[in-house]
């Protein structure tokens, strides 16, 4: 690993996808870029567990910046994605009413969401819904359709981010914790579990931990409390169950429990909304998916008659405030991203331009000459794309993508290779898994991965034991 | 497209698909071809690493590779084409399309049998709550670590009192692990008493019935595995680097359901009479895929008289009316569960939920009872079964449930 370099433009903390997004947007000028993360890859903290929505912000508080945010980011992302070849399916919503309070509201809905600027949303009878989505439970009254909703491969948008940014010079340095950040006349000098490095300017992406960073820098506008959100991934003979997105009336507090396909062709459920303290506390729990197959029953019933793939929890960086915690303090030359929701993924590359234009405001220019953007072409995943193992020609070419390791979900030999190639190539099995699926499908593994991390050992020089965590001291 | 033309094609190079195939050869059949996704033929006894396997369709005890090996040899020298790193998949007018490193080929054949086996469901099938660490594996997946040299761990929890519960408290061992407790819902272990070296080893092993895992701790690594007793709701934390999810087999159907093949709920598999036959015309389904699961001596000879059925029945019309079966709990499920006026069964095997002493199963027609027989085991994930003349007297066409009278 190189080691840090003296000096840079911009530090930015945390490599999930609003850092990895500030890293690919703010590469495309002439400043140095360095990022700074404290796991061994990116998209390892809150990124990697959400409900892969890419969301209209039709939902969000109108006027507030996520509602600016989210809506620019949508367009953005959406392109970003067509471009990057990351799978999206434009599924769109149905926003179910099970009782008539909820059916009452759904004529609000759709006025918030034009509010919002969302002004193709639509109510949609007991007939039209059923016929629409004949699976859904006997309870459900009548929808809100909201047709741009759509699901996305989560994963891919922080990688792609990721690869943009290094190829444009950016540095990302993993396995780097910040550990004090100081002012200095001319920016800030950080003390990282790599050694020292200045910045003219400290961006804070640190999710979870944006709030500790925060108060380092000597500010305090928000603490963060873990959201809790259990899901469960459902088998890929499930999908066939729901057409698009089918989410519930908001209350006061959650989105609710959702049904949504994924793009790689299961069904997810989730998530639950549970405040914490504890920043690391990512386990499911007993009750947790307890309520999750009971919301599930009546959302879908036939859901229980299939088998779970998986079964995950994520944390929502969640703050005392309704809003994004986005504050600039120019004259420190400091900017904190931080309360960034569920909502985090759409709008990340709004986040990352608005970010810039902050800095253009705050003098530095450069930050406003930017190059196109130049999204890296992503290996296909999604279930409706044409993999590597379809393609009679690329087999030609590469008879390893012939090959098939993991069985589930159809990964080949050449595709696993190419995901351990590179400098941000995968160096754990669950950065493997986000790049190629390997692992990630209804066997977890019990088919291929013994091969799977007999590969990923030689190509990280990692020895099984490191990577199983069952070395002997 | 490239393609290949063949008279029967055979997916999976299991104890099921190999003996089909050999039995195949023997009967005359000419172009025989399995195609095995795995890099090697063999299913999953080539990591069973101990004794016990060939004793009823070999009439020997081999060990699981030795097994493995015998099985694929005798294929071969059957001439059987067989070819592995070859995975099954669908074409774009519904039939079946090879992929490999050689590239793709659309099949052309007059029968596909469906042997794809069994696997053990994971943790997250299993609803085990908890963080997500490393450690936690199935039996397969240990096997295939500790043949492939991957360091297991240091203490372990075995999930499970079957039969593969057993075989990895063996193979923990020879991977230099100890097992400090098995653990079962059941209120006893369901493998052969005596029968294996591994039940005598695992002796030693405090077993832990009537009680769950309600619990996983451990950031990375697996540190604690949390039990409740299911009788008094006291719960212990006991510390373990390693968990092994055992048994709870689940056929792997994925191809027979994108063919098209409904799936029993009481199975997870495609309905199959004891031809293989199934609801559709030249599609056969046999072994662990048709219901999870039993040894592998029994899915070489359920393939052998499947392969029997297939060469007899090559280019004859095949059975439209087929009387289905279904059970209800304590009965787990029931095969044959499609049954056709040429192929009434003997018997029919059968699994319980629970531990059943005495007991005898009841054959309905909607209300009407139409068969009694005697109940033989009743011990879970055990082989069970009953007399097929409960089905006698049964009325063509509709629809059988058989229930615990």
């Amino acid at each position: 690993m190189n080691p840090l370099p003296d000096h840079v433009d911009i530090a930015i903390v945390g490599a999930g996808v609003v850092g990895t997004a500030l890293a690919a947007v703010l590469s495309r000028s002439e400043l140095s870029v360095l990022v700074l993360e404290r796991a061994d890859d990116v998209c390892e903290g809150t990124s990697k567990a959400n409900t892969a929505v890419l969301h209209t912000g039709f939902d969000c508080v109108p006027g507030s910046l996520e509602s600016q945010l989210v809506t620019r980011g949508y367009g953005l992302l959406g392109e970003y994605a067509e471009h990057a070849r990351i799978a999206v399916e434009r599924t769109g919503a149905l926003l179910v009413a099970w009782d008539a309070e909820q059916l009452g509201q759904l004529e609000a809905i759709a006025e918030k969401a034009a509010k919002n600027g969302i002004h193709d949303t639509r109510i949609v009878g007991l007939e039209e819904l059923r016929a629409r989505e004949p699976h859904l439970g006997p309870e459900a009254l009548g929808a809100l359709e909201v047709p741009g909703e759509s699901i996305i491969d989560p994963w891919s948008p922080v990688l792609a981010f990721a690869l943009e940014a290094v190829a444009n010079g950016a540095v990302i340095s993993l396995t780097t914790e910040v550990l004090s950040a100081a002012a200095t006349d001319d920016g800030h000098l950080l003390t990282t579990s790599k050694g020292t490095v200045r910045c003219s300017w400290l961006l804070n992406a640190a999710g979870l931990d944006a709030d500790l960073l925060n108060v380092d820098c000597g500010h305090d506008e928000f603490h963060v409390t873990p959201r809790r959100g259990e899901l469960i991934v459902y088998d890929k003979s499930a999908r066939s169950l729901v057409s698009s997105i089918i989410l519930p009336v908001p209350t006061a507090t959650t989105k609710g429990v959702l049904v949504s396909p994924t793009v790689f062709g299961n069904v997810l459920l989730g998530p639950t909304a549970d405040d914490l303290e504890d920043r690391r506390a990512t386990g499911t729990t007993g009750d947790g998916l307890t309520r999750l197959q009971l919301a599930g029953s009546r959302l879908v019933p036939e859901l229980e008659d299939h088998e779970v793939t998986a079964t995950y929890a994520g944390l929502r960086a969640a703050t005392e405030h309704r809003d994004y915690q986005l504050h600039a303090h120019p004259e420190e030359r400091y900017v904190c991203i931080g309360g960034i929701r569920s909502t985090g993924l759409t709008a990340s590359l709004a986040i990352a331009e608005y970010v810039a234009d902050l800095l253009v405001d705050a003098g530095l220019e450069t930050a406003g000459t930017r190059g196109p953007a130049q999204p890296p072409l992503m290996p296909p995943l999604g279930q409706a794309q044409r993999r590597a193992s379809e393609d009679p020609e690329a087999i030609a070419e590469n008879p390893a993508f012939g090959a098939l390791v993991c069985h589930c979900e159809g990964v080949s030999k050449g595709e696993i290779e190419n995901a351990l190639q590179g400098e941000l190539g995968a160096r754990s099995s669950g950065g493997l898994r986000r790049r190629t699926r390997a692992m990630n499908g209804r066997c977890q593994g019990f088919y291929c991965s013994a091969v799977v991390l007999e590969m990923l050992s030689h190509a990280s020089g990692l020895s099984l034991a490191e990577l199983t965590g069952s070395g002997r001291p | 497209m490239n393609a290949v033309d063949v008279d029967v094609l055979i997916v999976g190079a299991g104890p099921t698909g190999l003996s089909a195939a050999t039995e195949l050869r023997r009967r005359g059949i000419d172009r025989v071809l399995v195609v095995e996704r795995e890099a090697e033929a063999g299913g999953i006894p080539r990591h069973s690493d101990h004794q016990g396997f060939g004793i009823r369709d070999l009439h020997r005890s081999l060990s699981g590779p030795a097994y493995a090996r015998r099985l694929t040899e005798t294929a071969l020298r059957a001439g059987v084409d067989l070819r592995c790193g070859t995975t099954a998949t669908l074409n774009e007018a519904g039939g079946i399309r090879l992929t490999s490193a050689a590239g793709l080929e659309d099949v052309a054949t007059r029968a596909t049998l469906l042997a794809t086996g069994a696997r053990e469901r994971p943790r997250p099938a299993r609803l085990i709550p908890g963080d997500r660490p490393a450690g936690i594996l199935t039996t397969g997946q240990l096997q295939t670590w500790v043949a492939a040299g991957v360091p297991i761990g240091r203490r372990a929890v075995v999930l499970g009192a079957e039969h593969v519960s057993y075989s990895a408290v063996l193979s923990l061992r020879h991977a230099g692990v100890t097992t400090v407790a098995m653990v079962t819902d059941q209120s006893a272990g369901q493998s052969v008493r005596g029968a294996t070296s591994a039940f005598r080893l695992a002796l030693h092993v405090p077993l832990r019935t009537r009680t769950s895992i309600v619990g996983l701790e451990g950031r990375g690594r697996l540190e604690s595995v949390i039990l409740r007793d299911l009788d008094t709701g006291a719960e212990e934390r006991l510390a373990a680097d390693v968990l092994i999810t055992s048994g709870d087999w689940i056929p792997d159907a994925d191809l027979a359901r994108r063919l098209g093949l409904g799936l029993d709920p009481s199975t997870r598999g495609p309905r199959a009479d004891l031809g293989g036959g199934t609801e559709l015309p030249g599609l056969y389904a046999a072994g662990n895929l048709v219901h999870p699961v039993e040894t592998a001596d029994r899915c070489a000879l359920n393939g052998r008289r499947a392969a029997q059925h297939i060469a007899a029945s090559l280019g004859q019309p095949t059975d439209s009316e087929y009387l289905v079966l279904h059970v209800t709990a304590p009965l787990s499920w029931a095969w044959p569960n499609l049954i056709s006026a040429h192929t009434l069964p003997d018997r029919l095997v059968l699994r319980t939920d629970e531990r059943i002493r005495r007991g005898r199963v009841i054959a309905r027609q909607d209300e009407r009872v139409v068969g009694s027989a005697r109940l033989h085991g009743g011990v879970p994930n055990q082989h069970s079964w009953v007399d097929g003349t409960l089905l006698a007297n049964a009325a063509p066409g509709v629809a059988v449930t058989l229930e615990l009278g």
